[in-house]
């Protein structure tokens, strides 16, 4: 173990199991449509993905006129407010978010950095998309129903998520969401079973579990997670679905809704609550392991330095993966459960603060002594760690139970998950996309245009969200469609709620510079070459760019040392890939 | 270089924006100023890392920005620094959690000379019940509710009777005296939330949260729902003013008890 961050441990085991011949794909639609290739399913995962975020970017800015400019478009009205603020929420939490990172990074990045050929059940891993695709149709089904999508809030408490006084919860808008739900969970197991075999059984010859680049650790622990925490969110769906359309009472306690009995009783919302949040808060490190592990990786290419303190990282991202099971109750603090249960959930949450600032320790100190390219992968890191410490730190006010009090319910919490896990991880989405287009399509991204977004994407988001907390702690309450006449809120906090709709209008224009820089360079990027950024993982050492399915051409690659070999003292270059063996390199210089 | 100016204007405009910005918390009304003062500690911890971790970073962007030629050290791992660094974050993050945890003990007991009051929620209105002259509420079921019991308070229960009913109007609180608010629902989960008195809980149909307080001042405070409860949401507001004792008692000498409620609804009844 000691040796390997020297990378002088070269004894490669003999291959255990022999290189299997994949399917290969007789006609354009297995290759392109319905395809094996965990490539070609990557990026009919990130497609979907970005597709459907941009519907949700849209909804974000109906949901920011109305909130600065109240009745400006008059087809805004309550009702609608709280179908926009429901499926923003859900679609950037779960079908962007989530669908991007393992579907699309995931299925692209694993078999790729590991040195397999595909993933182990590629079959499997082609419904894990098609399902995705179909929970995505029903989902965005919801806005061509009579009613409507659900307006229940991404939360979708019961009772009132399945209640007349809430939009969709006695039309079509509850059951297309519970549904859409339901489909998603069943494709991505199909997909998380495929990338946790793949991880820990379709590595080639050398790579060890601690020679994996932070990127794989992150995914991995990512899906060993979501496969944990997603079924009690399908059981929740199943069950409120059940007391929608079958009147059974799981979640439904004696109520009188508008003067009237309702035939329920017996059951409990609380108990919904707990199964949500058991999803819930795993699901807010399931988005950010991801992002933890490929910002790693980009730091330490870019910054062509070691990542510092490799072990320390890969335990913080399994002790975070583990400690994030309990500390679900801290988003329910206010919700009326046993208040005893605080004591237990603040020390926990409050706890998960130190592998997590270990992690920014070691991604700070990476750049020390680094020699710093100030790419756009880079660029997108260094605006990760600014908003994740920011976002991580309020973390700290919400988590602490007492604290929470006052802040629960405002704009702050809104601020604070936008910052931790709405932008700071779209930062490293748009930095991985920066960093690997060039494998994908075998072409550079624009640098100019490419700085223009990085830099109105994060001052534009920092001015967003870093305000927004100020407007909590005087206690503007969130999920108001509008705030009307309130007594202790000043005429200020209106000029402050247009500044940031007009920083969000701005900030989401920005996002189609993007897009069009990643059409544009499809065709007339620069040529890439297999290994623009000179990075030691196996992905850019493929024999063709973008690979060809099976990845390798004949031979497996072996790997001989960790994915950090940067700067070495006395190597010829200052990268030496995971696969080059120790006798190819130029003697160290005599120590001085 | 763009990039290292950008990040100092983060660190240095985010504590500008902190202590010159308008925006901060309502004058307290309540005995919480503790929770107001570990808000307090813990905005210097985490701005005191927010601002040392961003400029270093912007430090390091500029010393080791790529020049041709050089190239980076090569340190692995540094134990004695990581543990350092871990120790002194365990330490800041208890100075934190110690407060928090202490005060959150204080906001769960509940003093035994607080008065009750009940507060009901349903879509989108707040009630209020107080106890009467033998200073207990009666008991309660959501199954009880009708045209004429609109919070279904339990007719046979004798504590019930005089207990004094508020539907849709201001709930007066007398200054300095603990109150203990019981929270409940009758239709869906709502959130009773008063800025100023810095505490707010959730109820739950089926059951009964509570939180507690001592007003602190008086004056006229407006209520939200802090839980997204339907369409009715933002409008769903209510009063609560905080009185001197002896323009407590005049006022409470006006409201109706549930026995004079359920008598008067009786003689509409029978007019009809």
């Amino acid at each position: 173990m000691a040796n390997i961050p020297a990378g002088i441990d070269d004894t490669v085991p003999l291959a255990e199991v022999a290189d299997v011949e994949l399917y290969h794909p007789k006609s354009w639609w297995t290759t392109y449509v319905f395809s094996q290739d965990a490539k070609v399913i990557a990026i009919q995962y990130s497609l979907t993905a970005i597709s459907i975020g941009f519907v949700a970017l849209v909804l974000s800015w109906l949901m920011r006129i109305q909130l600065a400019f109240p009745g400006a478009l008059s087809f805004i009205d309550a009702e609608h407010y709280y179908q926009f603020i429901t499926m923003h929420g859900m679609i950037m939490v779960i079908y962007l978010l989530t669908a991007l990172f393992l579907g699309g990074f995931g299925n692209y990045l694993i078999p790729l950095m590991l040195g397999a050929r595909d993933m182990v059940f590629p079959y499997a891993n082609m419904l894990s998309y098609w399902l995705y695709l179909l929970a995505v149709l029903v989902l965005v089904a919801g806005f061509f129903v009579p009613g409507g999508p659900t307006g229940a809030g991404w939360t979708l408490y019961p009772p009132q998520s399945i209640l007349s006084g809430t939009p969709g919860g006695k039309d079509w808008g509850i059951i297309l969401m519970l549904t859409s739900l339901i489909l998603f969970i069943i494709g991505f197991t199909m997909g998380g079973l495929n990338y946790v075999v793949t991880v820990l059984q379709g590595r080639t010859r050398g790579m060890t579990l601690m020679r994996m680049p932070l990127t794989i650790w992150g995914i991995f622990t990512a899906t060993v997670m979501a496969l944990l925490a997603f079924p009690a969110l399908f059981v929740a769906s199943v069950m409120m679905l059940f007391d929608r359309v079958l009147g059974t009472s799981f979640f439904m306690p004696t109520i009188v809704e508008m003067g009237e009995h309702l035939k329920n009783g017996g059951g409990s919302p609380i108990l919904f609550q707990h199964l949500f949040w058991f999803f819930g808060h795993p699901e807010v490190y399931i988005v950010a392991l991801p992002a933890f592990g490929i910002v790693s990786d980009l730091i330490s290419t870019h910054a062509r330095k070691n990542i510092f303190g490799y072990r320390m990282m890969v335990w913080a991202i399994v002790g975070i993966g583990a400690l994030s099971f309990v500390v679900w109750a801290h988003h329910m603090y206010v919700s009326g459960m046993n208040p005893k249960f605080g004591f237990f959930f603040a020390t926990t949450t409050l706890i998960i603060a130190v592998p997590t600032a270990i992690k920014v320790y070691n991604w700070v100190l990476t750049l020390w002594r680094g020699d710093i390219h100030l790419t756009l992968p880079m660029l997108f890191a260094l605006g990760f760690m600014v908003t994740f410490v920011n976002g991580g730190l309020t973390g700290l006010f919400l988590g602490n139970v007492v604290v929470d009090v006052p802040l629960a319910k405002t704009l702050f919490v809104v601020a604070h998950f936008h910052m931790v896990m709405g932008v700071a991880p779209i930062m490293v989405v748009f930095g991985a996309i920066c960093h690997w287009y060039p494998k994908v399509t075998g072409r550079m991204l624009d640098e100019t245009l490419g700085r223009v977004h990085f830099f109105v994407t994060f001052v534009g988001a920092y001015a967003i969200f870093f305000p927004m907390h100020y407007l909590g702690l005087l206690g503007v309450p969130r999920r108001y469609s509008e705030l009307g006449d309130t007594a202790f809120i000043p005429p200020s906090v209106q000029a402050l709620n247009e500044f940031i709709t007009i920083m969000a209008l701005i900030v989401g224009a920005a996002q189609i510079l993007f897009l069009f820089n990643l059409a544009w360079s499809l065709r007339r990027g620069k040529e890439a070459g297999g290994n623009p950024w000179r990075a030691t993982t196996l992905e850019w050492q493929t024999p063709q760019t973008p690979p060809a399915h099976g990845n390798w051409g004949k031979e497996l690659p072996v790997v001989y040392r960790w994915a950090y070999d940067y700067s070495v003292p006395g190597a010829a270059q200052d990268f030496i890939p995971q696969n080059q063996p120790n006798g190819d390199r130029i003697s160290r210089e005599p120590a001085s | 270089m763009a990039v290292v100016v950008i990040l100092i204007v983060i660190a240095v405009g985010s504590v500008l924006f902190h202590l010159l910005s308008p925006w901060w918390w309502t004058p307290i009304a309540s005995n919480w100023d503790y929770i107001d003062n570990t808000i307090i500690i813990t905005f210097w911890i985490t701005g005191v890392v927010f601002v040392a971790v961003v400029l270093f970073i912007a430090f390091c962007v500029y010393r080791f920005r790529h020049n041709p030629g050089k190239r980076a050290a090569y340190e692995p791992e540094n134990r004695v620094l990581e543990f350092w660094l871990a120790t002194v974050t365990a330490i800041g993050v208890a100075a934190m959690l110690a407060p928090g945890l202490f005060v959150w003990n204080q906001f769960i007991t509940v003093p035994n000379d607080a008065t009750e009051v009940e507060v009901v929620g349903q879509q989108w209105l707040w009630s209020f019940r107080l106890p009467g002259k033998d200073g207990r509420l009666g008991t309660a079921e959501t199954s009880d509710v009708s045209s004429d019991n609109p919070l279904g308070i339990n007719k046979k229960d004798p504590a019930s009777l005089d207990d004094i009913i508020i539907q849709g109007g201001e709930l007066h609180l007398p200054v300095g005296k603990p109150v203990k608010m019981l929270l409940r629902s009758l239709d869906v989960v709502h959130d009773f939330y008063v800025p100023e008195f810095r505490a707010k809980m959730d109820m739950i149909p089926g059951s009964v949260s509570y939180y507690w307080f001592i007003p602190t001042r008086t004056g006229t405070f407006e209520v939200l729902c802090a839980e997204l409860c339907g369409v009715g949401h933002p409008q769903m507001r209510g009063t609560v003013v905080v009185d001197t004792e002896a323009d407590y008692q005049t006022w409470l000498q006006q409201q109706q008890t549930f026995s004079q409620m359920v008598a008067s609804a009786g003689e509409i009844q029978a007019a009809k």
